[in-house]
């Protein structure tokens, strides 16, 4: 019985250490940016919101499935399937999860840009997405 | 002659199961029932629907999950556990029996015969390219139902301006 108690709080601990805030992962691309690039001066959100809206050498952009409007739906640019908002304001899902954010990141960036974002990249599109009402 | 009316037991019963089977068979094409698994529901429903796994055999699940780096031109990759546990789930729940047209097995379900049969009749050739439709991979575009397994004409809800001749 003990055993179960201990196991069900460790669960709850965990389940609480993985739901974070978008700010917590704001705060952890900032550190890792400065530890790609000494020089690291902050996050941009005009920058952030520039790249979100361009291609990178590919196909598509951040828009091409997450809509020019992040506090708006999106339309997968292949299949067509609604994707709820990316902006967290519209979408209080967002940016909670430390394996979704990693997931998607890996996946998206690879298809936008074809190679990992730099924590810069990742830092200022989250600081231009937190702008969104 | 007890043996006799056994044997006429049995035969009845099995007309019956025959019976059965038919009629769900014939329902079999419009709602397709899989059991629940969370983890490829979750996984495979992000960018189009969780496809039912009886859509596609086997070997063309197989095929699929080996490249999720390079998925219809998208990187689908996912975590190893994860990728483990729906790869067992499809080949448990796959389709069987001769489901493509071509000896390899198809990587698109649009390549399936099923599809092709359900889709090639009435509808207008351009219905893939029209912009509220985009794909064939978009089945929510008609069938409201289909993240839920429901393909019934119940469930059909055509676009506007979209007209099909019935038979």
């Amino acid at each position: 019985m003990r055993l179960i108690i201990t196991t069900a709080i460790t669960a709850l601990f965990s389940l609480a250490a993985q739901a974070e805030t978008p700010v917590d992962f704001q705060n952890r691309f900032a550190t890792q940016a400065q530890q790609e690039n000494p020089a690291f001066t902050g996050f941009s959100v005009e920058r952030g919101k520039q790249w979100y809206a361009s291609t990178h050498g590919r196909e598509w952009s951040c828009a091409s499935c997450h809509s020019s409007n992040p506090a708006a739906p999106g339309q997968h640019a292949t299949t067509g399937k609604v994707i709820g908002p990316l902006a967290p304001a519209a979408n209080p899902e967002r940016f909670t999860r430390a394996d979704k954010v990693e997931k998607w990141f890996k996946r998206n960036c690879n298809d936008v840009l074809g190679r990992p974002c730099t924590a810069q990249e990742k830092g200022d599109v989250l600081s231009y997405l937190l702008t969104i009402r | 002659m007890r043996a006799s009316s056994l044997f006429q037991a049995y035969s009845r019963t099995l007309l019956i199961t025959t019976f059965i089977l038919t009629i769900s068979n014939a329902h079999a094409d419009t709602r397709i029932r899989t059991p629940k698994h969370a983890v490829w529901q979750q996984e495979c429903s992000a960018c189009h629907i969780a496809y039912p796994p009886q859509l596609l055999s086997a070997p063309s699940w197989r095929a699929i999950m080996n490249r999720l780096d390079q998925h219809f031109g998208t990187d689908a990759r996912i975590d190893q556990q994860a990728h483990a546990d729906i790869l067992r789930f499809l080949e448990k729940n796959a389709g069987s029996g001769e489901l493509s047209t071509s000896a390899k097995p198809p990587l698109r379900i649009t390549e399936t015969r099923w599809f092709i049969h359900e889709h090639s009749e009435e509808l207008p050739a351009d219905i893939w390219t029209r912009p509220e439709i985009k794909s064939p991979a978009n089945c929510m575009a008609c069938h409201s139902g289909a993240d839920r397994g429901d393909y019934s004409e119940a469930g059909l809800r055509l676009p506007q301006n979209l007209n099909i001749e019935e038979d």
